[in-house]
């Protein structure tokens, strides 16, 4: 199907139909899992803010997921240079920037009446995400400053891997500092047994998200289909 | 005298003399130094809590300096075509200008961190362990500091594009290192930091050369 898919045609064919399917069941999920949320009584510690949760946790596994297809269509694109995974992956970087800074904003306003601080150096996620937010801004600068879009391609394509191979070493290594700095950092609750009736509405919102950044993406990759045959029709009508 | 040995010694005279070298870098680290205790406080007590990691910012900082020409001098003037064209693999040729840029400021660097460090504060027996991750951890700013020079070659603006793209690379090297200083500075085991921060190093040095040598095929096609 990946094969398939790879041709510029079927997959336009294809993602005119999926994307608006996708974006529309994503919708649905999030709208089911909220209402699962704000209706499931208040945590007994985190009171009401627990439904903070349902909206940044998804964000930030989406977060994640952008990173990892990033460094998937790049890592096609550099071995195969295959346009469309090109493509793709100039789609996903603002994509996944922008769901990388809702989990920092929600999140932030979640440790405010829980931790009383709007940020804690002393959660290892929180640091993590920060430079995974850093890492979209710098390929998405890379990638802007330069003019040759050939070579904005593949300069961007190599600093896509070596922040995947680095994200890793990043997130074991600041994970690794949080332990040094046990007697700073806060006591999470709720970390690793999460009760069914939040873990469910977590769990579909969670689902919810991936596809709606999958509409998303399908989305921004058309545009940017678009966008180059737009660019190349332009030169042809100048050479012209 | 091998291929090698002659590219080396042409990239640590160039790096040595002409991106400004030790002096330059040695230079703005001391007034990064500068600026840290006017900004927190001059008391003692909490400059020294913080002496170790300040040392570390700033050196993080320094090593970005000569970057921006580490690889568009010889891209501005052709002799990247011509050394692209020569029996060494680009590979090598970007290991040894990272060699010679760590030779030329990073050694420096670490010679002159226990300094800062003290002068903030720090005891002199941190002195050693300070200018050993200093020099160690400068090897890994200076070759993946080299990636990020060689994939900015192709853009117009270099700089802060290097800075932007290399400083989140960092964040390991600078958190082992820290670790470790602060570590044996409060009379706990530290070779832990010591050792990471080798690792890291090492796969630096193992794995950054082949992303420096596409990308600067990239902007010579």
């Amino acid at each position: 199907m990946i094969s398939t898919l790879a041709n510029p045609h079927k997959f336009m064919a294809f993602s005119r139909w999926a994307a608006p399917i996708l974006g529309l069941a994503g919708g649905v999920l999030i709208a089911w899992g909220l209402t699962l949320g704000l209706a499931a009584p208040p945590d007994y510690q985190q009171g009401e803010t627990v439904r903070i949760m349902f909206v940044h946790v998804p964000a930030a596994w989406v977060s994640m997921l952008a990173y990892g297809c990033l460094g998937g269509a790049s890592l096609v694109s550099l071995v195969f240079r295959h346009a469309l995974a090109d493509a793709a992956a100039r789609a996903v970087a603002p994509l996944g920037a922008v769901f990388t800074v809702i989990a920092l904003i929600t999140g932030s306003l979640w440790g405010r009446p829980m931790w009383g601080a709007w940020w804690v150096w002393g959660d290892a996620r929180l640091v993590s995400v920060l430079v995974l937010l850093l890492l979209f801004l710098g390929y998405i600068a890379l990638r802007a400053s330069i003019d040759d879009e050939l070579k904005a391609a593949r300069a961007a394509e190599i600093l896509a891997l070596i922040g995947l191979i680095n994200l890793p070493v990043v997130k074991f290594s600041v994970n690794w500092w949080n332990t040094l700095h046990q007697g700073e950092s806060i006591m999470r609750a709720g970390g690793s047994a999460l009760a069914p009736i939040y873990l469910t509405p977590l769990l579909i919102a969670g689902a919810g998200y991936s596809l709606a950044f999958g509409a998303l993406w399908l989305y921004r990759t058309r545009g940017e289909v678009w966008r180059r045959r737009a660019t190349s029709l332009a030169l042809q009508a100048a050479l012209s | 005298m091998s291929a090698v040995t002659v590219l080396f010694r042409r990239e640590l005279a160039l790096a040595w003399g002409r991106g400004g070298g030790p002096l330059l870098a040695v230079g703005f680290f001391a007034a990064v130094n500068l600026m840290f205790p006017l900004a927190i406080s001059a008391a003692p007590e909490r400059l020294r809590a913080v002496a170790g990691g300040v040392t570390w910012v700033g050196l993080a900082l320094a090593s970005l300096l000569s970057l921006e020409r580490l690889f568009e001098r010889d891209f501005e003037t052709g002799a990247l075509d011509l050394l692209s064209l020569g029996p060494l693999p680009l590979e090598v040729v970007s290991a040894a200008k990272c060699l010679a840029q760590w030779v030329a400021t990073g050694a420096p660097l670490a010679l002159a961190a226990p300094a800062a460090a003290i002068s903030l504060g720090a005891t002199i027996a941190t002195a050693g362990v300070i200018g050993l991750t200093a020099a160690i951890g400068g090897i890994a700013f200076s070759f993946v500091g080299g990636a990020g020079a060689a994939l900015a070659l192709a853009s117009r603006r270099g700089g802060v594009l290097i800075a932007l793209i290399v400083l989140p690379l960092l964040t390991p090297p600078v958190i082992f290192g820290g670790a470790a200083i602060a570590n044996y500075t409060a009379g706990l085991p530290w070779t832990a930091g010591l050792t990471l921060l080798g690792a890291y190093t090492l796969a630096a040095i193992a794995l950054t050369p082949f992303a420096m040598a596409g990308a600067c095929r990239n902007a010579l096609s």
